[in-house]
Protein backbone atom coordinates (compact mmCIF):
# COMPACT_ATOMS: atom_id res chain seq x y z
CA UNK A 1 0.00 0.00 0.00
CA UNK A 2 1.41 3.27 -1.09
CA UNK A 3 2.03 5.78 1.63
CA UNK A 4 0.95 3.54 4.46
CA UNK A 5 4.37 3.20 6.06
CA UNK A 6 5.12 6.95 5.86
CA UNK A 7 1.74 7.71 7.43
CA UNK A 8 2.39 5.18 10.18
CA UNK A 9 5.81 6.59 11.02
CA UNK A 10 4.63 10.18 10.74
CA UNK A 11 2.01 9.56 13.41
CA UNK A 12 4.45 7.62 15.57
CA UNK A 13 7.05 10.40 15.30
CA UNK A 14 4.50 13.11 15.96
CA UNK A 15 3.10 11.39 19.06
CA UNK A 16 6.56 10.72 20.46
CA UNK A 17 7.56 14.32 19.82
CA UNK A 18 4.41 15.61 21.50
CA UNK A 19 5.14 13.40 24.49
CA UNK A 20 8.71 14.66 24.83
CA UNK A 21 7.60 18.27 24.62
CA UNK A 22 5.49 17.63 27.74
CA UNK A 23 8.15 15.96 29.81
CA UNK A 24 6.38 16.65 33.08
CA UNK A 25 3.31 14.75 32.02
CA UNK A 26 5.52 11.95 30.81
CA UNK A 27 6.74 11.29 34.34
CA UNK A 28 3.31 11.36 35.98
CA UNK A 29 2.16 7.79 35.27
CA UNK A 30 5.57 6.51 36.36
CA UNK A 31 5.41 8.38 39.65
CA UNK A 32 1.88 7.10 40.08
CA UNK A 33 3.16 3.54 39.53
CA UNK A 34 5.92 4.06 42.10
CA UNK A 35 3.70 5.70 44.70
CA UNK A 36 0.99 3.03 44.57
CA UNK A 37 3.61 0.36 45.23
CA UNK A 38 5.03 2.42 48.11
CA UNK A 39 1.61 2.62 49.72
CA UNK A 40 1.40 -1.13 50.25
CA UNK A 41 4.24 -1.51 52.79
CA UNK A 42 2.83 1.51 54.61
CA UNK A 43 -0.79 0.42 54.44
CA UNK A 44 -0.58 -3.36 54.75
CA UNK A 45 2.60 -4.23 56.62
CA UNK A 46 6.37 -3.69 56.22
CA UNK A 47 6.99 -7.37 56.99
CA UNK A 48 9.39 -8.61 54.22
CA UNK A 49 7.91 -12.09 54.30
CA UNK A 50 4.42 -10.81 53.54
CA UNK A 51 5.65 -8.25 51.02
CA UNK A 52 7.47 -10.93 49.06
CA UNK A 53 4.21 -12.84 48.91
CA UNK A 54 2.02 -10.02 47.67
CA UNK A 55 4.67 -8.30 45.52
CA UNK A 56 3.58 -9.71 42.11
CA UNK A 57 -0.01 -8.63 42.65
CA UNK A 58 0.97 -5.25 44.05
CA UNK A 59 3.26 -4.36 41.17
CA UNK A 60 0.84 -5.64 38.56
CA UNK A 61 -2.16 -3.80 39.99
CA UNK A 62 -0.07 -0.63 40.11
CA UNK A 63 0.88 -1.22 36.47
CA UNK A 64 -2.79 -1.71 35.55
CA UNK A 65 -3.82 1.53 37.21
CA UNK A 66 -0.88 3.46 35.79
CA UNK A 67 -1.73 2.22 32.30
CA UNK A 68 -5.34 3.28 32.77
CA UNK A 69 -4.25 6.65 34.08
CA UNK A 70 -1.91 7.31 31.16
CA UNK A 71 -4.34 6.00 28.55
CA UNK A 72 -7.00 8.54 29.34
CA UNK A 73 -5.47 11.17 27.10
CA UNK A 74 -4.54 8.87 24.23
CA UNK A 75 -7.04 10.35 21.80
CA UNK A 76 -8.16 13.42 23.78
CA UNK A 77 -5.74 15.94 22.26
CA UNK A 78 -6.34 14.72 18.72
CA UNK A 79 -10.06 14.81 19.32
CA UNK A 80 -9.97 18.39 20.61
CA UNK A 81 -7.85 19.85 17.83
CA UNK A 82 -9.52 17.94 15.03
CA UNK A 83 -6.58 15.84 13.89
CA UNK A 84 -8.51 12.71 14.80
CA UNK A 85 -11.09 13.68 12.22
CA UNK A 86 -8.34 14.03 9.64
CA UNK A 87 -7.12 10.54 10.49
CA UNK A 88 -10.62 9.19 9.97
CA UNK A 89 -10.80 10.90 6.59
CA UNK A 90 -7.34 9.86 5.47
CA UNK A 91 -7.08 7.26 2.68
CA UNK A 92 -4.93 5.04 4.89
CA UNK A 93 -6.71 2.38 6.95
CA UNK A 94 -7.56 3.78 10.36
CA UNK A 95 -6.79 0.48 12.10
CA UNK A 96 -3.13 0.80 11.09
CA UNK A 97 -2.92 4.44 12.09
CA UNK A 98 -4.24 3.70 15.58
CA UNK A 99 -1.55 1.03 16.00
CA UNK A 100 1.00 3.83 15.54
CA UNK A 101 -0.69 5.82 18.27
CA UNK A 102 -0.88 2.83 20.61
CA UNK A 103 2.75 1.98 19.92
CA UNK A 104 3.78 5.56 20.72
CA UNK A 105 1.77 5.35 23.92
CA UNK A 106 3.45 2.11 24.91
CA UNK A 107 6.90 3.52 24.21
CA UNK A 108 6.34 6.45 26.55
CA UNK A 109 4.39 4.67 29.31
CA UNK A 110 4.83 0.89 29.13
CA UNK A 111 8.53 0.82 28.40
CA UNK A 112 9.52 3.13 31.29
CA UNK A 113 7.44 0.94 33.63
CA UNK A 114 9.47 -2.01 32.41
CA UNK A 115 12.65 -0.15 33.33
CA UNK A 116 11.34 0.84 36.73
CA UNK A 117 10.06 -2.62 37.68
CA UNK A 118 13.43 -4.11 38.82
CA UNK A 119 13.73 -1.30 41.35
CA UNK A 120 10.26 -2.08 42.68
CA UNK A 121 11.07 -5.78 42.81
CA UNK A 122 14.08 -4.85 44.92
CA UNK A 123 12.00 -2.65 47.21
CA UNK A 124 9.52 -5.46 47.81
CA UNK A 125 12.32 -7.97 48.36
CA UNK A 126 11.44 -10.27 45.46
CA UNK A 127 13.79 -13.18 44.69
CA UNK A 128 15.73 -12.71 41.47
CA UNK A 129 13.88 -15.47 39.62
CA UNK A 130 10.56 -13.80 40.34
CA UNK A 131 12.00 -10.46 39.30
CA UNK A 132 12.94 -11.93 35.93
CA UNK A 133 9.46 -13.36 35.51
CA UNK A 134 8.03 -9.97 36.44
CA UNK A 135 10.14 -8.32 33.74
CA UNK A 136 9.00 -10.85 31.14
CA UNK A 137 5.32 -10.62 32.05
CA UNK A 138 5.49 -6.84 31.98
CA UNK A 139 7.23 -6.94 28.61
CA UNK A 140 4.40 -9.04 27.15
CA UNK A 141 1.63 -7.58 29.30
CA UNK A 142 2.03 -3.81 29.03
CA UNK A 143 1.47 -3.70 25.24
CA UNK A 144 -1.65 -5.77 25.90
CA UNK A 145 -2.83 -3.20 28.43
CA UNK A 146 -2.28 -0.41 25.90
CA UNK A 147 -4.14 -2.26 23.14
CA UNK A 148 -7.14 -3.31 25.22
CA UNK A 149 -7.30 0.04 26.99
CA UNK A 150 -7.28 1.95 23.72
CA UNK A 151 -10.62 0.34 22.80
CA UNK A 152 -12.20 1.80 25.91
CA UNK A 153 -10.56 5.17 25.37
CA UNK A 154 -11.79 5.27 21.79
CA UNK A 155 -15.33 4.52 22.99
CA UNK A 156 -15.31 7.29 25.59
CA UNK A 157 -13.36 9.98 23.74
CA UNK A 158 -16.47 11.91 22.74
CA UNK A 159 -17.76 12.09 26.30
CA UNK A 160 -17.12 14.94 28.72
CA UNK A 161 -16.26 12.87 31.78
CA UNK A 162 -14.97 9.59 30.46
CA UNK A 163 -12.46 8.91 33.25
CA UNK A 164 -14.51 6.93 35.74
CA UNK A 165 -16.45 5.27 32.97
CA UNK A 166 -13.18 4.15 31.40
CA UNK A 167 -12.25 2.36 34.62
CA UNK A 168 -15.54 0.49 34.58
CA UNK A 169 -15.14 -0.50 30.94
CA UNK A 170 -11.50 -1.49 30.91
CA UNK A 171 -10.60 -3.07 34.24
CA UNK A 172 -12.85 -6.14 33.77
CA UNK A 173 -11.14 -6.74 30.43
CA UNK A 174 -7.72 -6.51 32.09
CA UNK A 175 -8.46 -9.34 34.52
CA UNK A 176 -7.07 -12.24 32.42
CA UNK A 177 -3.79 -10.38 31.92
CA UNK A 178 -3.57 -9.76 35.65
CA UNK A 179 -4.28 -13.38 36.52
CA UNK A 180 -1.82 -14.97 34.11
CA UNK A 181 0.92 -12.45 34.83
CA UNK A 182 0.77 -12.58 38.63
CA UNK A 183 0.42 -16.34 38.46
CA UNK A 184 3.61 -16.57 36.42
CA UNK A 185 5.54 -14.32 38.81
CA UNK A 186 4.32 -16.22 41.87
CA UNK A 187 5.19 -19.55 40.25
CA UNK A 188 8.66 -18.32 39.34
CA UNK A 189 9.17 -17.17 42.92
CA UNK A 190 8.28 -20.68 44.11
CA UNK A 191 10.74 -22.21 41.66
CA UNK A 192 8.12 -23.67 39.34
CA UNK A 193 8.05 -23.52 35.52
CA UNK A 194 6.27 -20.48 34.09
CA UNK A 195 6.23 -21.24 30.36
CA UNK A 196 2.53 -22.11 30.36
CA UNK A 197 1.42 -18.74 31.69
CA UNK A 198 3.89 -16.87 29.47
CA UNK A 199 2.61 -18.66 26.37
CA UNK A 200 -0.90 -17.69 27.37
CA UNK A 201 0.06 -14.06 27.74
CA UNK A 202 1.80 -14.20 24.38
CA UNK A 203 -1.30 -15.74 22.81
CA UNK A 204 -3.43 -12.97 24.30
CA UNK A 205 -1.02 -10.42 22.87
CA UNK A 206 -1.29 -11.93 19.40
CA UNK A 207 -5.08 -11.97 19.69
CA UNK A 208 -5.14 -8.34 20.82
CA UNK A 209 -2.71 -7.30 18.09
CA UNK A 210 -4.98 -8.76 15.44
CA UNK A 211 -8.40 -7.78 16.78
CA UNK A 212 -7.91 -4.68 18.92
CA UNK A 213 -6.85 -2.29 16.08
CA UNK A 214 -10.07 -3.12 14.22
CA UNK A 215 -12.12 -2.57 17.37
CA UNK A 216 -10.31 0.69 18.17
CA UNK A 217 -10.92 2.00 14.66
CA UNK A 218 -14.60 1.02 14.81
CA UNK A 219 -14.95 2.63 18.24
CA UNK A 220 -13.40 5.87 16.98
CA UNK A 221 -15.78 5.93 14.03
CA UNK A 222 -18.72 5.48 16.41
CA UNK A 223 -17.48 8.19 18.77
CA UNK A 224 -16.94 10.67 15.96
CA UNK A 225 -20.25 10.09 14.19
CA UNK B 1 -39.96 -18.39 5.91
CA UNK B 2 -37.56 -15.64 4.81
CA UNK B 3 -40.32 -13.18 4.17
CA UNK B 4 -41.44 -13.80 7.74
CA UNK B 5 -38.02 -12.81 9.02
CA UNK B 6 -37.89 -9.81 6.74
CA UNK B 7 -41.25 -8.70 8.03
CA UNK B 8 -40.19 -9.32 11.62
CA UNK B 9 -37.15 -7.12 11.12
CA UNK B 10 -39.26 -4.13 10.17
CA UNK B 11 -40.32 -2.17 13.25
CA UNK B 12 -43.93 -1.90 12.16
CA UNK B 13 -44.48 -5.62 11.76
CA UNK B 14 -42.41 -6.39 14.82
CA UNK B 15 -44.67 -4.12 16.83
CA UNK B 16 -47.79 -5.87 15.56
CA UNK B 17 -46.50 -9.44 15.90
CA UNK B 18 -44.95 -8.91 19.34
CA UNK B 19 -48.21 -7.36 20.54
CA UNK B 20 -49.98 -10.60 19.72
CA UNK B 21 -47.20 -12.77 21.14
CA UNK B 22 -46.79 -11.11 24.53
CA UNK B 23 -50.04 -12.32 26.20
CA UNK B 24 -49.35 -15.90 25.08
CA UNK B 25 -45.74 -15.79 26.22
CA UNK B 26 -46.83 -14.29 29.53
CA UNK B 27 -49.37 -17.07 30.09
CA UNK B 28 -46.80 -19.76 29.27
CA UNK B 29 -44.35 -18.11 31.65
CA UNK B 30 -46.87 -18.13 34.50
CA UNK B 31 -47.76 -21.76 33.82
CA UNK B 32 -44.12 -22.83 33.76
CA UNK B 33 -43.35 -20.94 36.95
CA UNK B 34 -46.26 -22.49 38.82
CA UNK B 35 -45.48 -26.03 37.70
CA UNK B 36 -41.74 -25.61 38.14
CA UNK B 37 -42.12 -24.23 41.66
CA UNK B 38 -44.66 -26.91 42.55
CA UNK B 39 -42.44 -29.78 41.43
CA UNK B 40 -39.36 -28.09 42.82
CA UNK B 41 -40.64 -27.10 46.25
CA UNK B 42 -43.18 -29.85 47.00
CA UNK B 43 -42.51 -32.88 44.81
CA UNK B 44 -38.74 -33.12 44.58
CA UNK B 45 -37.21 -35.14 47.43
CA UNK B 46 -34.75 -33.49 49.80
CA UNK B 47 -31.11 -34.02 48.87
CA UNK B 48 -29.29 -36.80 50.76
CA UNK B 49 -26.42 -34.46 51.53
CA UNK B 50 -27.74 -30.93 51.47
CA UNK B 51 -31.25 -31.50 52.86
CA UNK B 52 -33.78 -28.87 51.89
CA UNK B 53 -31.46 -25.99 51.14
CA UNK B 54 -30.44 -27.38 47.76
CA UNK B 55 -33.83 -26.17 46.49
CA UNK B 56 -32.38 -22.71 46.01
CA UNK B 57 -30.73 -24.14 42.90
CA UNK B 58 -34.11 -24.04 41.15
CA UNK B 59 -33.69 -20.29 41.08
CA UNK B 60 -29.91 -20.07 41.18
CA UNK B 61 -29.05 -22.33 38.25
CA UNK B 62 -31.56 -20.91 35.75
CA UNK B 63 -30.53 -17.38 36.73
CA UNK B 64 -26.88 -18.21 36.09
CA UNK B 65 -27.76 -19.81 32.76
CA UNK B 66 -29.80 -16.77 31.77
CA UNK B 67 -27.00 -14.40 32.72
CA UNK B 68 -24.73 -16.09 30.20
CA UNK B 69 -27.44 -16.67 27.62
CA UNK B 70 -28.44 -13.01 27.53
CA UNK B 71 -24.86 -11.84 27.08
CA UNK B 72 -24.31 -14.23 24.19
CA UNK B 73 -27.71 -13.35 22.73
CA UNK B 74 -26.83 -9.66 22.88
CA UNK B 75 -23.55 -10.35 21.10
CA UNK B 76 -25.39 -12.28 18.38
CA UNK B 77 -27.91 -9.46 18.01
CA UNK B 78 -25.14 -6.89 17.73
CA UNK B 79 -23.33 -9.03 15.17
CA UNK B 80 -26.58 -9.11 13.17
CA UNK B 81 -26.90 -5.37 13.57
CA UNK B 82 -23.31 -4.87 12.44
CA UNK B 83 -23.59 -7.12 9.39
CA UNK B 84 -27.09 -6.42 8.08
CA UNK B 85 -27.74 -3.11 9.79
CA UNK B 86 -31.08 -4.22 11.20
CA UNK B 87 -32.02 -1.62 13.77
CA UNK B 88 -34.43 -3.93 15.51
CA UNK B 89 -31.52 -6.14 16.60
CA UNK B 90 -30.00 -3.20 18.37
CA UNK B 91 -33.32 -2.28 20.02
CA UNK B 92 -33.68 -5.85 21.32
CA UNK B 93 -30.08 -5.97 22.55
CA UNK B 94 -30.19 -2.69 24.43
CA UNK B 95 -33.48 -3.74 26.02
CA UNK B 96 -31.82 -6.93 27.27
CA UNK B 97 -28.87 -5.49 29.20
CA UNK B 98 -30.67 -4.48 32.39
CA UNK B 99 -32.32 -7.90 32.59
CA UNK B 100 -29.03 -9.63 32.00
CA UNK B 101 -27.48 -7.66 34.84
CA UNK B 102 -30.44 -8.52 37.11
CA UNK B 103 -30.16 -12.24 36.40
CA UNK B 104 -26.43 -12.09 37.07
CA UNK B 105 -27.07 -10.32 40.35
CA UNK B 106 -29.78 -12.84 41.26
CA UNK B 107 -27.41 -15.74 40.54
CA UNK B 108 -24.74 -14.16 42.75
CA UNK B 109 -27.12 -13.43 45.61
CA UNK B 110 -28.81 -16.84 45.60
CA UNK B 111 -25.40 -18.45 45.28
CA UNK B 112 -24.10 -16.69 48.33
CA UNK B 113 -27.30 -17.43 50.30
CA UNK B 114 -26.68 -21.08 49.48
CA UNK B 115 -22.96 -20.81 50.16
CA UNK B 116 -23.37 -19.65 53.75
CA UNK B 117 -24.94 -22.86 55.11
CA UNK B 118 -23.08 -25.17 52.68
CA UNK B 119 -19.57 -23.81 52.44
CA UNK B 120 -19.77 -21.78 55.65
CA UNK B 121 -19.04 -18.50 53.91
CA UNK B 122 -20.92 -15.90 51.90
CA UNK B 123 -18.23 -15.55 49.30
CA UNK B 124 -15.14 -17.35 48.08
CA UNK B 125 -12.86 -16.34 45.24
CA UNK B 126 -13.72 -19.42 43.32
CA UNK B 127 -13.54 -19.55 39.54
CA UNK B 128 -17.23 -19.58 38.74
CA UNK B 129 -18.18 -16.99 41.30
CA UNK B 130 -15.42 -14.70 40.19
CA UNK B 131 -16.23 -14.98 36.51
CA UNK B 132 -19.91 -14.41 37.25
CA UNK B 133 -18.98 -11.28 39.20
CA UNK B 134 -16.87 -10.06 36.28
CA UNK B 135 -19.81 -10.73 33.98
CA UNK B 136 -21.83 -8.42 36.22
CA UNK B 137 -19.12 -5.76 35.83
CA UNK B 138 -19.25 -6.17 32.06
CA UNK B 139 -23.02 -5.65 32.08
CA UNK B 140 -22.68 -2.62 34.34
CA UNK B 141 -19.94 -1.18 32.12
CA UNK B 142 -22.19 -1.57 29.11
CA UNK B 143 -25.14 0.07 30.89
CA UNK B 144 -22.93 2.92 32.13
CA UNK B 145 -21.53 3.53 28.66
CA UNK B 146 -24.91 3.46 26.96
CA UNK B 147 -26.45 5.81 29.48
CA UNK B 148 -23.50 8.21 29.22
CA UNK B 149 -23.95 8.81 25.50
CA UNK B 150 -26.77 11.18 24.60
CA UNK B 151 -27.59 10.04 21.10
CA UNK B 152 -29.41 6.71 21.25
CA UNK B 153 -28.06 5.31 18.01
CA UNK B 154 -24.46 6.15 18.81
CA UNK B 155 -24.98 4.75 22.29
CA UNK B 156 -26.28 1.48 20.91
CA UNK B 157 -23.41 1.12 18.47
CA UNK B 158 -20.78 1.93 21.09
CA UNK B 159 -22.41 -0.51 23.49
CA UNK B 160 -22.54 -3.14 20.76
CA UNK B 161 -18.83 -2.84 20.19
CA UNK B 162 -18.19 -3.18 23.90
CA UNK B 163 -20.37 -6.30 24.07
CA UNK B 164 -18.55 -7.83 21.12
CA UNK B 165 -15.16 -7.11 22.71
CA UNK B 166 -16.48 -8.56 25.95
CA UNK B 167 -17.71 -11.72 24.30
CA UNK B 168 -14.19 -12.43 23.05
CA UNK B 169 -13.04 -11.92 26.58
CA UNK B 170 -15.61 -14.13 28.31
CA UNK B 171 -14.10 -17.53 27.52
CA UNK B 172 -10.67 -16.11 28.39
CA UNK B 173 -11.92 -14.83 31.74
CA UNK B 174 -13.75 -18.06 32.34
CA UNK B 175 -10.73 -20.29 31.80
CA UNK B 176 -8.21 -17.96 33.38
CA UNK B 177 -10.11 -17.88 36.66
CA UNK B 178 -10.78 -21.59 36.37
CA UNK B 179 -7.08 -22.38 36.24
CA UNK B 180 -6.37 -19.82 38.87
CA UNK B 181 -8.63 -21.13 41.62
CA UNK B 182 -11.61 -23.42 41.83
CA UNK B 183 -13.98 -24.83 44.43
CA UNK B 184 -17.37 -24.79 42.74
CA UNK B 185 -18.88 -28.17 41.91
CA UNK B 186 -18.48 -29.36 38.34
CA UNK B 187 -21.34 -29.35 35.84
CA UNK B 188 -24.07 -31.87 36.61
CA UNK B 189 -26.59 -31.19 33.85
CA UNK B 190 -24.76 -29.84 30.83
CA UNK B 191 -22.22 -32.58 30.35
CA UNK B 192 -22.32 -34.86 27.38
CA UNK B 193 -23.14 -38.20 28.95
CA UNK B 194 -26.08 -38.90 31.26
CA UNK B 195 -26.84 -36.06 33.69
CA UNK B 196 -25.76 -37.03 37.21
CA UNK B 197 -28.91 -35.62 38.74
CA UNK B 198 -32.05 -37.57 39.55
CA UNK B 199 -35.00 -37.04 37.15
CA UNK B 200 -37.24 -35.87 40.02
CA UNK B 201 -34.86 -32.94 40.53
CA UNK B 202 -33.97 -32.48 36.88
CA UNK B 203 -37.58 -32.00 35.80
CA UNK B 204 -38.31 -28.96 38.00
CA UNK B 205 -34.91 -27.52 37.16
CA UNK B 206 -35.63 -27.68 33.45
CA UNK B 207 -39.14 -26.33 33.99
CA UNK B 208 -37.70 -23.41 35.89
CA UNK B 209 -35.06 -22.83 33.24
CA UNK B 210 -37.78 -22.70 30.60
CA UNK B 211 -39.84 -20.41 32.81
CA UNK B 212 -36.91 -18.01 33.15
CA UNK B 213 -36.34 -18.10 29.42
CA UNK B 214 -39.99 -17.33 28.63
CA UNK B 215 -40.04 -14.64 31.31
CA UNK B 216 -37.05 -13.00 29.67
CA UNK B 217 -38.55 -13.12 26.19
CA UNK B 218 -41.88 -11.75 27.42
CA UNK B 219 -40.26 -8.82 29.16
CA UNK B 220 -37.72 -8.10 26.47
CA UNK B 221 -40.50 -7.85 23.90
CA UNK B 222 -42.39 -5.42 26.13
CA UNK B 223 -39.26 -3.35 26.64
CA UNK B 224 -38.33 -3.43 22.98
CA UNK B 225 -41.81 -2.19 22.04
CA UNK B 226 -41.50 0.74 24.41
CA UNK B 227 -38.02 1.50 23.13
CA UNK B 228 -39.27 1.31 19.57
CA UNK B 229 -42.12 3.72 20.23
CA UNK B 230 -39.67 6.20 21.68
CA UNK B 231 -37.10 5.91 18.91
CA UNK B 232 -39.55 5.90 16.04
CA UNK B 233 -41.94 8.45 17.44
CA UNK B 234 -41.69 10.55 14.30
CA UNK B 235 -42.29 7.77 11.81
CA UNK B 236 -45.45 7.35 9.80
CA UNK B 237 -46.57 3.98 11.13
CA UNK B 238 -46.68 5.21 14.71
CA UNK B 239 -48.73 8.24 13.72
CA UNK B 240 -51.04 5.88 11.92
CA UNK B 241 -51.34 3.66 15.00
CA UNK B 242 -52.06 6.38 17.50
CA UNK B 243 -53.75 8.86 15.24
Amino acid sequence: MNGLAPAFFAILRRDLMLAFRHRGELANPLLFFLIIVTLYPLGVSPDPELLRKIAPGVIWIAALLAALFSLENLFRGDFDDGSLEQMLLSPQPLSVLVVAKVLAHWLVSGLPMLLLAPLLALLLDMPSKAAWALETTLAIGTPLLSLIGAIGVALTVGLKRGGILLTLLILPLYIPVLIFATNAVAAAGAGMPVEGQLYFLAALLVLALTLAPVAIAAALRISMS
Amino acid sequence: MWTFFHKLASPKHFYRISGKLIPWLGAITALLFVSGLYFGLFKAPPDYQQGESYRIMFVHVPAAWMSMFIYTFMAVLYAIHLIWNIKLADVMASSSAAMGASFTFLALVTGSLWGKPMWGTWWVWDARLTSELILLFLYLGYIALVSAIEDKRTAARAGGLLILVGVVNIPIIHYSVEWWNTLHQGPTVTKLDKPSIHPSMLLPLLLMALAFQCYYFTLVLVRARTELLERERRSAWIKELFG
